[in-house]
């Protein structure tokens, strides 16, 4: 049996930066479902955020109002104190980031660069270039690297094991050996990622299928607030690669079919740098009003920029137009509409990254502190992910350290790898059935067909319905290769059942929540209500189904108000 | 179209073998596009690895139409032919099907040390960097490890020991850093020819690199540092 006192599931930033953190005493280790640098966050482009002041219109800048312009963006649902501890990590972190190798982009006088993002009140987001995310996972892994830090990679983790309300172990699938393994472990921290593609348009990479959330639920974890989906206001058209903020923070314009720069109809102090919820809207409104191009879509236009400030500062978004759309934003406008790009809600865990479950941790996309309430702003994913990933790994240490005994769950650990060996041989002998890869297809449509931007019960009712047919249809499911080496069949057929679960938390808990609040806009309740809706989305997994329970927020410093950009 | 894909599981075939498919990809899809519907519609056994699909994560090098590239890069419709032959990347290993083993790679990589060795904690405002100066490290920073160079390399190919283009361009990428302390010792560790000394120059490297970085522009820039850094020392030593 491999047993470790602490294992880390997933190599992305909130991963990484959790096996950084961890007290090096400890047994711990990483595992991965691919390649750490091939995780989600290297796709990441416009910067993370932190009150350095550095920016010069931005001398005046704190991790205060860096917390408040968080907490507004989050239409007035993240906890305020894990917002304010948030900002408050942010600047040692990037002071630290730094150190270890991060070249951020500098100013003249040779600080690190900040760049103006949406929803911000000065200009804090760090960047190198328009590849930020590419250089923090980069150096995060050169320092897990230089630490000898454990991986397992191209492992997927398949089920959690819990005895007694404690967390005992794992299964997971080697790709590579083509094995199904049992771990035993005293503690875990998921950093599994975000699930867009749940969706059909998304900014995420193909593998984002978020089973972690998924999984999470299953074993009976609670997740939190999972109706708030991010939709990013700029994807390229046909693809929905991400168009990073960046290029709006740098100056870009949004513009509708009749050449009019129309957020001015929606926010008319932010504009094109309103918060991500309220430019999505408004491009999709525009979209939906006849104002778009082709009736789907509007235009990005960086060409007022010039050539050199594109070239400096966003040449990873030229490259990705000229090799994905064919032009060159220097010369042309980019052709842009909100797509699937961020998950507000998951793993439903405290400000210590804890969960309900003895030893169980959280940090990252897949959890849900909250910091990001129903809205998240630009910048604060990458900054979340490293700091509560530090945070996790710390709290896992001071748990393995308070000397929690463990439990003895050879048997279940092992029995539970079994089992799955024995019904993926099941699925693969039957005669046929459904194709996996299909019913991922029809998932991601019914997600983005009824549980889009704008939503109202009876289309969320109608993407429940369909759920419960799929769900059917998995029943069926089917291996028609090998159940041996990188069989992505199993991988997707393991993740699919917990997107299954990852849907419906989201339909029901948006056909709930009967107002409008940051990314959740009810089209039959288009206004936020604070009176009755002030308070967390909680879904727990039962014999009987799905139940939501609702969790008052603690009342903070900001008293929420109406958000005018 | 054709799409004739190299299909091996070591395990089960004795040797690798060519499958035909038969698909009609859509107008703007890439290779990578129609591998995965190849994939859910028509042969769901088929295996290779993905990620980003938008050229920054480095897992769908291959070789396509006989070039090194990445799938997610290649435009089906830029091939110009009835024929899209796709085989895995050469000079490694296959696993399965498209999905080779890049231990090697990777070896490589961790050999180098690649990491910034700066010397006490963090400066309480951060490290002062001339902007120029830091600029000069992004060429190499946008670097992905998709291990399309080493692939290439006629080197890394008859020699298993060569660190090959991406190691040595991320070693670069440290040696030029403003905020990096590495002893010489460290660069001197390539002074061989499983070093520096090992580049041909025929610069297979830069041909195939899906992100412009130039592997041999560092590889030549070790080459000028390690010269330099042993003048200053037998300078030091014969004044």
């Amino acid at each position: 049996m491999i047993r470790y006192d602490l294992l880390i599931v997933g190599g992305g930033l909130a991963g990484l930066s959790a096996a950084l953190s961890a007290d090096p005493k400890f047994k711990v280790a990483v595992i991965s479902k691919v390649h750490p640098i091939r995780s989600h966050s290297v796709a990441a482009q416009g910067g993370i955020n932190a009150a350095l002041a550095n920016h010069p219109d931005g001398a005046e800048d704190t991790c205060d109002l860096h917390a408040f312009d968080t907490i507004k963006g989050s239409d007035y649902l993240a906890d305020q104190d894990a917002a304010e501890l948030l900002t408050r990590l942010a600047i040692p972190t990037m002071y630290e980031l730094d150190h270890w190798g991060v070249p951020f982009s500098r100013f003249p006088k040779g600080t690190i660069a900040q760049r103006p993002f949406g929803g911000a009140g000065f200009p804090r987001t760090c960047y190198a270039a328009d590849r930020t995310g590419q250089v923090l996972l980069h150096t995060l892994y050169e320092q897990a690297v230089r630490r000898n830090i454990v991986f397992y990679e191209e492992w997927l983790v398949t089920d959690i094991i819990i005895r007694d309300r404690k967390l005992a172990g794992l299964v997971a699938y080697d790709l590579a050996g083509g094995e199904i393994i049992p771990l035993r472990a005293r503690a875990v921290i998921f950093a599994t990622g975000g699930y867009g593609r749940v969706y059909q348009k998304s900014t995420n990479a193909y593998i984002n299928l978020g089973s972690g959330i998924g999984m999470a639920y299953k074993a009976g974890i609670p997740l939190k607030d999972m109706e708030f989906v991010q939709f990013h206001p700029t994807s390229l058209l046909g693809k929905n690669i991400l168009i990073t903020e960046a290029a709006r923070g740098e100056g870009g314009y949004l513009i509708n079919a009749k050449g009019r720069r129309f957020m001015e109809d929606y926010a008319s102090k932010a504009m094109e740098l309103a918060p991500r919820d309220i430019v999505a809207r408004s491009i999709q409104r525009e979209i939906d009003k006849g104002n778009g191009f082709e009736g789907q879509y509007v235009h990005l236009d960086l060409r007022h920029l010039g050539r050199e400030k594109i070239l400096k500062r966003l040449p990873g978004i030229r490259d990705i137009c000229l090799h994905f759309a064919g032009l060159d934003p220097i010369d042309r406008p980019i052709p842009i509409l909100p797509a699937q790009h961020y998950s507000m809600g998951g793993i439903d865990v405290d400000a210590t990254c804890a969960s309900p479950v003895e030893g169980f941790f959280a940090a990252g996309e897949c959890a849900c502190v909250s910091v990001h309430g129903a809205n998240r702003l630009g910048g604060n994913s990458l900054l979340e992910a490293i700091v509560f990933g530090k945070v996790a790994g710390e709290s896992a240490s001071a748990y393995l350290r308070g000397g929690s005994a463990g439990i003895d769950a050879d048997r279940e650990t092992a029995e539970a790898a079994r089992a799955l060996m024995a019904r993926m041989r099941s699925i693969h002998e039957r005669e046929a059935g459904e194709n996996v890869f299909q019913l991922l297809n029809r998932l991601k449509r019914l997600m983005s067909d009824t549980a889009g931007i704008f939503r109202d019960a009876p289309t969320l009712s109608r993407g429940l319905e369909e759920l419960a047919e799929l769900r059917e249809a998995y029943r069926r499911v089917f291996i028609y290769g090998n159940c041996g080496r990188y069989c992505q069949e199993m991988v997707v057929l393991v993740e699919f059942e917990h997107m299954l679960e990852i849907a419906e938390a989201i339909l029901l808990g948006a056909l709930r929540r009967e107002e409008t609040r940051g990314s959740h806009f009810r089209t039959d309740f288009p206004k936020r209500d604070d009176a009755a809706w002030l308070k967390h989305t909680i879904i727990t997994r039962s014999e009987k189904g799905p139940a939501i329970t609702y969790r008052d927020l603690k009342p903070g410093r900001y008293a929420p108000q109406e958000r005018v950009y | 179209l054709t799409f004739k894909i190299l299909r091996f599981e070591p395990q089960r075939d004795e040797r690798p073998r060519f499958q035909l498919y038969s698909h009609e990809p859509k107008p703007q899809d890439t290779v990578l596009e129609a591998l995965k519907d190849i994939r859910d519609q028509q042969d769901p056994s088929l295996s290779f690895r993905y990620s980003c699909r938008e050229a920054v994560c480095g897992s769908c090098s291959m070789v396509i139409n006989g070039r090194i590239s990445l799938a997610c890069r290649t435009q089906v419709s830029d091939l110009g032919s009835d024929e899209v032959v796709i085989e895995p990347l050469p000079n490694l290993e296959i696993q399965k099907d498209l999905i080779v083993d890049l231990k090697p790679f990777w070896e490589a990589y961790r050999r180098i040390e690649p990491f910034l060795q700066a010397p006490e904690g963090p400066p309480e405002r951060g490290h002062q960097v001339d902007e120029k100066d830091m600029e000069r490290v992004f060429q190499y920073i946008t670097c992905i490890l998709c291990a399309c160079c080493y692939s290439a390399c006629p080197v890394a190919t008859r020699d298993g020991r060569y660190a090959g283009p991406a190691a040595l361009a991320k070693l670069y990428r440290f040696a030029i850093d403003p905020r990096d302390r590495r002893p010489f010792s460290s660069l001197e560790r390539v002074d061989g020819p499983d070093g520096v000394w090992g580049c041909d120059t025929v610069f297979r490297c830069n041909d195939v690199c899906p992100k412009d970085v130039r592997p041999a522009d560092g590889i030549e820039g070790l080459r000028r540092k390690i010269i330099a850094g042993k003048a200053k020392r037998i300078f030091r030593r014969e004044p």
